[in-house]
Parts: structure tokens; sequence; C-alpha cells
């Protein structure tokens, strides 16, 4: 079985949940057009990024009608888009909304909120408290989402892997470290290796869909792209400009990878949870359960 | 009969606290930056008064040098007033008559803005005003070796009712968290001259100006609903259930936003990996910082 997945490769406007909900419905009906089974958009799509005090301006609940209506396009249609999520008792999230048919079919929380560098991220939102997948039936099957940051952790989307995600599907906006000197493009490298080996070794489809624009002078660096389960580069958007990208998966390709390559089945997690128990009572000082000799 | 309305409440102060927070702040300047006098401009208005009794108190008066800039418009009273300070405070003055150095701008502008005259240009005018007394202060600031101390409020820097690199220009804001209203608290307790504290503000940019004329809402008004929008993060529509009238509400909020330009440094354009304001963060004041 084939599908298609569009990336929308979009510039929100800080602050302007009007405006970005009509650009987001734009790319949509874009995506739409082109048969996409699943259209990503960006992390913080619906609101913009360097929120600073915005945030509580800008925060919706996860069942927000604005949200939900945008998974009505096409009633097969997956969206994932992300939003500054205010809980029942008022945590804000940053996290990324899986839609179909006016359903909300998932939900993640950003877990890793960076707080260095040029990021403050801890100051304005709570991290998340969860790491699941889910279940969205043929063609795609099970999704793991993901925010950003949170792709730095490789625990993450190993975890999701192994939880049984057949398509890894981040939200990102990245703004570059350095937009004017080799050392940016070193660092949007290391961002692509990473997702190269991630669909490798979690031998799983990823689709990265990354910001563009140019928010309080923080420049964000596209790049957005579809990965197949053998790491391989299945399409690839522009560095800094918007675009509206479409690549194709074979769900076939990700059975064979995974005889071919049997990783996620010979993972030792038993031996990897016995050996975190451990490592987690040492780092926090606790005597050790058993002898560990 | 009507009930009385019911507005959501002014800020409070504790007056001689604040004093005492401010003083301290204003030594810990001194002393981080190696200074030991000041300089303000003091236009008789409460504003700058207040600041100098603050500096003197904190420094003496022998530390301080207030600079008084007269425009040939400037009102009387305000020089008289403005003296009433020095003479209380015993401090060093001096007065520089900016007229001659702002006539040959303003004769500049006589562009088509000038013949539909009005309110554009007074604004511009007064922005050349404010713009020439930070020249002259920092000079001062100079020679006499002193740093600037701001004189601007917690109304005006929200409302952006200033002149960015004018008035607004300082080396530290001993009065940047207090609204009008306190301002009035803070300086009847330290003395202000009764004279000063009773007059409606001024800029006194040209005949007749008053801030609550040109802003079109007093300062009881505005400071409430600065304080429930601001500091007490209301919205809109519960500053109106609490009594506030909506067109007031939105134009405050509206010129907040506006004017968040003036209270920033303007934004970089990050290139690198290490970009001042954005990932290359430290005090102000630092070892290895103090001159």
């Amino acid at each position: 079985m084939e599908y298609r997945i569009a990336l929308a490769q979009v510039a929100p406007q800080l602050g302007d949940l009007d405006a970005n909900l009509e650009i987001v419905r734009d790319a949509i009906a874009r995506a739409d057009a082109e048969g996409a089974a699943l259209t990503v958009l960006p992390e913080l799509a619906l609101t913009g990024y360097f929120l600073q005090d915005l945030v509580p301006e800008v925060a919706m609940r996860r069942d927000d009608p604005r949200i939900a209506d945008l998974g009505r396009t096409r009633p097969d249609m997956l969206v994932a888009v992300g939003f500054v999520e205010e809980t029942d008792d008022h945590r804000y999230a940053n996290s990324a909304a899986l839609l179909r048919g006016g359903e909300l079919v998932g939900l993640h929380r950003k877990v890793y909120l960076p707080t260095y560098g040029l990021f403050d991220e801890g100051r304005f939102t709570r991290p998340g408290e969860r790491i699941r997948t889910h279940e969205v039936g043929p063609p795609i099957g099970r999704i793991g989402l993901s925010v950003c940051e949170d792709f730095w952790h490789a625990s993450l989307p190993m975890m999701q892997a192994l939880d049984g995600a057949s398509l890894l599907v981040n939200l990102a906006a990245g703004p570059s470290r350095a937009p004017g000197s080799t050392a940016g493009l070193a660092a949007i490298a290391g961002w692509h290796k990473m997702q190269d080996t991630y669909a490798l070794l979690g031998t799983v489809p990823i689709a990265f869909c990354n910001r563009v624009g140019n928010e309080e002078g923080l420049t964000f660096w596209g790049g957005s792209r579809i990965l197949a389960a053998d790491g391989s580069t299945v399409v690839e958007a522009p560095l800094w400009d918007e675009a509206l990208v479409v690549g194709t998966i074979n769900t076939d390709d990700l059975r064979m990878q995974r005889y071919g390559m049997p990783l996620l089945a010979d993972e030792r997690l038993e031996l990897t949870r016995r050996e975190l128990d451990r490592i987690i009572a040492e780092r926090a000082g606790l005597p050790l359960a058993t002898d560990n000799a | 009969m009507s009930e009385p309305r019911n507005l959501p409440p002014l800020p409070g102060i504790e007056p001689a606290q604040a004093v005492d927070v401010i003083i301290g702040f204003i030594r810990a300047q001194m002393e981080q930056t190696g200074y030991r006098r000041m300089v303000l401009g003091l236009s008789g208005g409460v504003d700058s008064a207040t600041v100098a009794f603050l500096c003197a108190r904190a420094v003496g008066p022998d530390n301080l040098l207030a600079v008084r800039m007269p425009y040939r418009t400037s009102s009387q009273a305000s020089e008289t007033d403005a003296l009433r300070v020095i003479t209380a405070l015993g401090c060093a003055t001096e007065r520089v008559d900016i007229t001659p150095m702002v006539e040959p701008m303003l004769s500049l502008m006589s562009d088509p803005a000038q013949a539909a005259g009005g309110d554009e240009l007074n604004v511009r005018r007064g922005n050349v005003m404010a713009r020439q007394r930070m020249i002259v202060v920092y000079d001062r600031s100079a020679a006499f070796d002193a740093l600037v101390a701001g004189t601007s409020n917690k109304t005006e820097a929200l409302l952006g009712y200033g002149t960015l690199h004018g008035d607004m220009a300082a080396a530290f804001a001993p009065i940047g968290d207090l609204y009008k209203t306190q301002l009035r608290s803070v300086a009847a307790e330290l003395g202000v001259p009764r004279e000063i504290l009773d007059k409606p503000p001024s800029a006194d940019l040209w005949p007749g100006q008053t801030d609550e004329g040109e802003l079109g809402r007093s300062y009881d008004l505005l400071d409430r609903t600065l304080f429930a929008l601001v500091d007490r993060r209301w919205t809109i529509d519960r500053c109106v259930a609490g009594g506030l009238d909506r067109d007031l509400v939105e134009w405050v909020s509206r010129r907040v936003a506006r004017m968040e330009f003036k209270r920033q440094q303007p934004p970089v354009a990050k290139l690198s990996l290490r970009t001042p304001g954005i990932d290359h963060l430290y005090p102000r004041r630092r070892p290895g910082s103090r001159r």
C-alpha cells in the first residue's frame, strides 16, 4: 500500500491566530489537491513561536472547534498541527494535535522544552508527561508525534518506534543558531543526520515539518523532509523559503526493511530497563536493590 | 438615584517602603558602575522633582547636578517650580536655554506636514526639544562625571508617552515601575513642594499642553486601566464589567501593544552563534564592567 504525506513549510504570524488559521487552511487545501493522506504543519503553526507573555492570549483547549474544523477539509485526511494548549487546570503546553474529520485522534505535549542558548521555552510553557503513539488505521497505521526539541533526545523517537509506530511525525519551529555562517549550516546538517539515524535505527519512516520566516531577529530554516524506513530521503523542502512538498511512503518497504534489519524485534527491553533502573538509582544516590557486581 | 460607579482600584503603594527600595537601587547602581555623581534634567514637574529628591537622598545633594533646559515657549511656572526643588535640596544646577539649538532644526521642518499643521507637527517639534535636552544632559554627564538618572514613570512607559532617545534616555530608571498616581504619594513622602504636586502634569512642549489633555484621559482612569490590564492581567471584558469604559480599555490595550518598541532594545538580525541580547546574556553590571 502507498500513501502520500504533505509537509506545509509555512511562515506563521507571531501571535495572530486568525491569520494563522487562514495560512493553515490554505495549506491543507493545497495538500488536499495533492491527494495527501496526512498533512503536517509546523510546531506552533497556529500561534507563532516567540510568544513570551502572549501564551495565555493565544492558548486554546484541545477540543477548540477552530482546531477540530481543520480536520474537516477532507474527512479521511489526517492533519498534524502545532498550537498552544491550555489544560483544564491551566497548564500551558506546546502541543501537536492530530486531527481527522473534525475529531482529535491524537495529542502530544512537547516533552523537552529547550531553555538554553537562544531558547527560553521553559519559562512560558510546561513540559508534557507522556510519550505515546496513536493508531489511525490503514494505510498509515500507528503515528508517533513529537515536537522539535523532543527529537534531540533519542529515547523519545526510539520509544515510539518500539511502541509500534509505523510513522514518526515531528513538528518543528527551528530557528537557525547562526544563519549567516557555516556553523549554522552545520547545525542544520546535524538535524538531518539525526533524523537519518532515527529512521535507520527505528526502521521507521519520518515526516519532519519545520517552519520558515523571521521573528524577533530569529530566522527559521525550513528544510522539511520525508524519510523512508531505510533512512533514505523521499523528498526535501528548500531551506529558508515557504514550500509545500509531497512524498509517497510504501508500507511494503517498512515490512521488508524490518525483516531485513530486525532491530526493533531484537531490542533487549528488559535488559535496558534493568540498567536504566540502576542508572536512575545511582544518579539519585539511592541504594541499589540488588547486587550489581 | 443611581449608585456611584464602582471602578477597579488604583495601584496602591507604601511610600516610605518604596523610597527605601529606590534609594537602595540608586546606591547599588552607583556602586556597580563606579560613579559617584548623578545628573538629571529638571523640568519643574513632579517626575523629575521626585527623582531629584531620591538622588539627593541616595548620594547627597553635592553629588547631584540638576539641569534646567527651557525653550522659549516654556512656562515661567516650570522654571519657578524647578528652582523650588533646587532650593529645597541645595544641589548644583545649571540653566541651558535650548532655544538657539532647537530653532535651526525647527526651521528645517517646513515640509508639507507643516502646511497640514496641527498636532503632528507639535509632536515632531516636541520630539526635537526632548532629544536636544538629551544631548545637553549627556554632555553634562561627561563634564560632571555623572550617570544620567531617568525620569520616566510606569504610566508613560506603558503608554509610550515619551520621546525615544529623548526624555526616555537614561542610565537607570528609578521611578520606571511607579504609576503616575503612585508617584504622587512617593513625592509627598519625600517632601516635594506642594505647588509641584498640585499642578496638572505637563510635558510643557507647547503653551497650554497638559498630559491629560493630550492623552484625552485622566491619570486616575489610565492608571486604574493599566493596573487592571497589566498588573492584574485582566481581560478587556473583565475591565469593562468592572466599570471601565470599553473605548478607554481598548484604547489603552492597543496603545500598550503598539508602544512595545519603545520599551525594548531593537531586534538584532541573528547571524552568529552568540548574538547580543539573544544568546549573549549577562547582567548589565558584572566583574570587569565597573569603570
